[in-house]
């Protein structure tokens, strides 16, 4: 395997593992936030207790997890490939979030919903396809 | 109702709030060229002696505990690519606290966002 391949193949395993952790680190923060009950007010103490649920449960800790995975193999994948080849890739993990959530979580979503993920993923791509540096840095 | 879009604001504005203080903070440190971990560790080091780095990061902080609140309330599949709105509101951000230059093609890819944003806010129920 030259060196150039061997550069192609880590940046696409990482991507591959970036788009596919942080959905599923955000379906395990939603299963987690679900499972604990919603807000209840915002008095101090209401907060408190709503946090110490939060950061008492596995499944939360789990989401949290998978989505610090996410962020090193960013940072990682980052060190050596440009930001705009990174960037549009991304956009795929909301089409991820949104069949997790439906055939995971087993959330309805209305095809106007599927329409907005879609356009959502169309912007993101958009946006990643221009340059990364728009300014002189100091 | 009003629990939700006071969240959904504190997610949107505030985290893009935080993130361009991020971007600022780390901007005014140069671009990274070494990437060995213990240049890595000296850019870690020197970036949270900003006082506008943990600004961004308390910013930033305040809006994860929104988004685990929204989340006790609302679907997944809405939340997240709900919250995809920071995107329009970070271009903004960029161009008028950070003076970047936002090209027409950028422009184009928001307000596609937005458009899409809309549309999951139409298909909620």
């Amino acid at each position: 395997m030259t060196g150039s391949q061997g550069l192609h193949l880590k940046t696409v395993i990482l991507i591959f593992i970036m788009i596919s952790v942080a959905p599923l680190g955000d379906t395990f923060l939603g299963k987690g936030m679900k499972k604990i009950g919603g807000m209840s007010g915002w008095a101090p103490g209401d907060l408190f207790h709503f946090f110490f649920r939060a950061f008492t449960s596995g499944t939360v800790w789990i989401g949290i997890g998978l989505l610090l995975a996410y962020f090193v193999a960013y940072l990682l994948v980052l060190s050596w490939a440009d930001y705009s080849y990174v960037q549009p890739a991304s956009s795929a993990s909301y089409v991820l979030i949104a069949l997790l959530a439906h055939f995971v979580l087993r959330e309805t979503i209305s095809p106007l919903r599927w329409a907005g993920v879609a356009v959502i993923c169309a912007g993101v791509f958009a946006v990643g396809q221009t340059h990364p540096q728009t300014q002189e840095l100091p | 109702m009003v629990t939700q879009t006071i969240l959904y604001i504190l997610i949107v504005f505030v985290g893009t709030g935080g993130e361009l203080c991020v971007s600022r903070a780390m901007k005014s440190i140069g671009e990274v060229t070494d990437f060995r971990p213990h240049a890595i560790a000296r850019v870690v080091g020197r970036a949270l002696a900003l006082p506008r780095m943990w600004m961004g990061i308390s910013l930033m902080a305040v809006a994860f505990f929104a988004l685990l609140g929204m989340l006790s309330l609302a679907k997944v599949s809405f939340v997240f690519p709900s919250t995809a709105l920071s995107y329009a509101v970070g271009a903004l951000g960029g161009k008028l606290f950070l003076g970047e230059r936002v090209t027409p093609q950028r422009w184009f890819g928001v307000l596609l966002v937005c458009v899409g944003v809309l549309l999951v806010f139409l298909g909620k129920n």
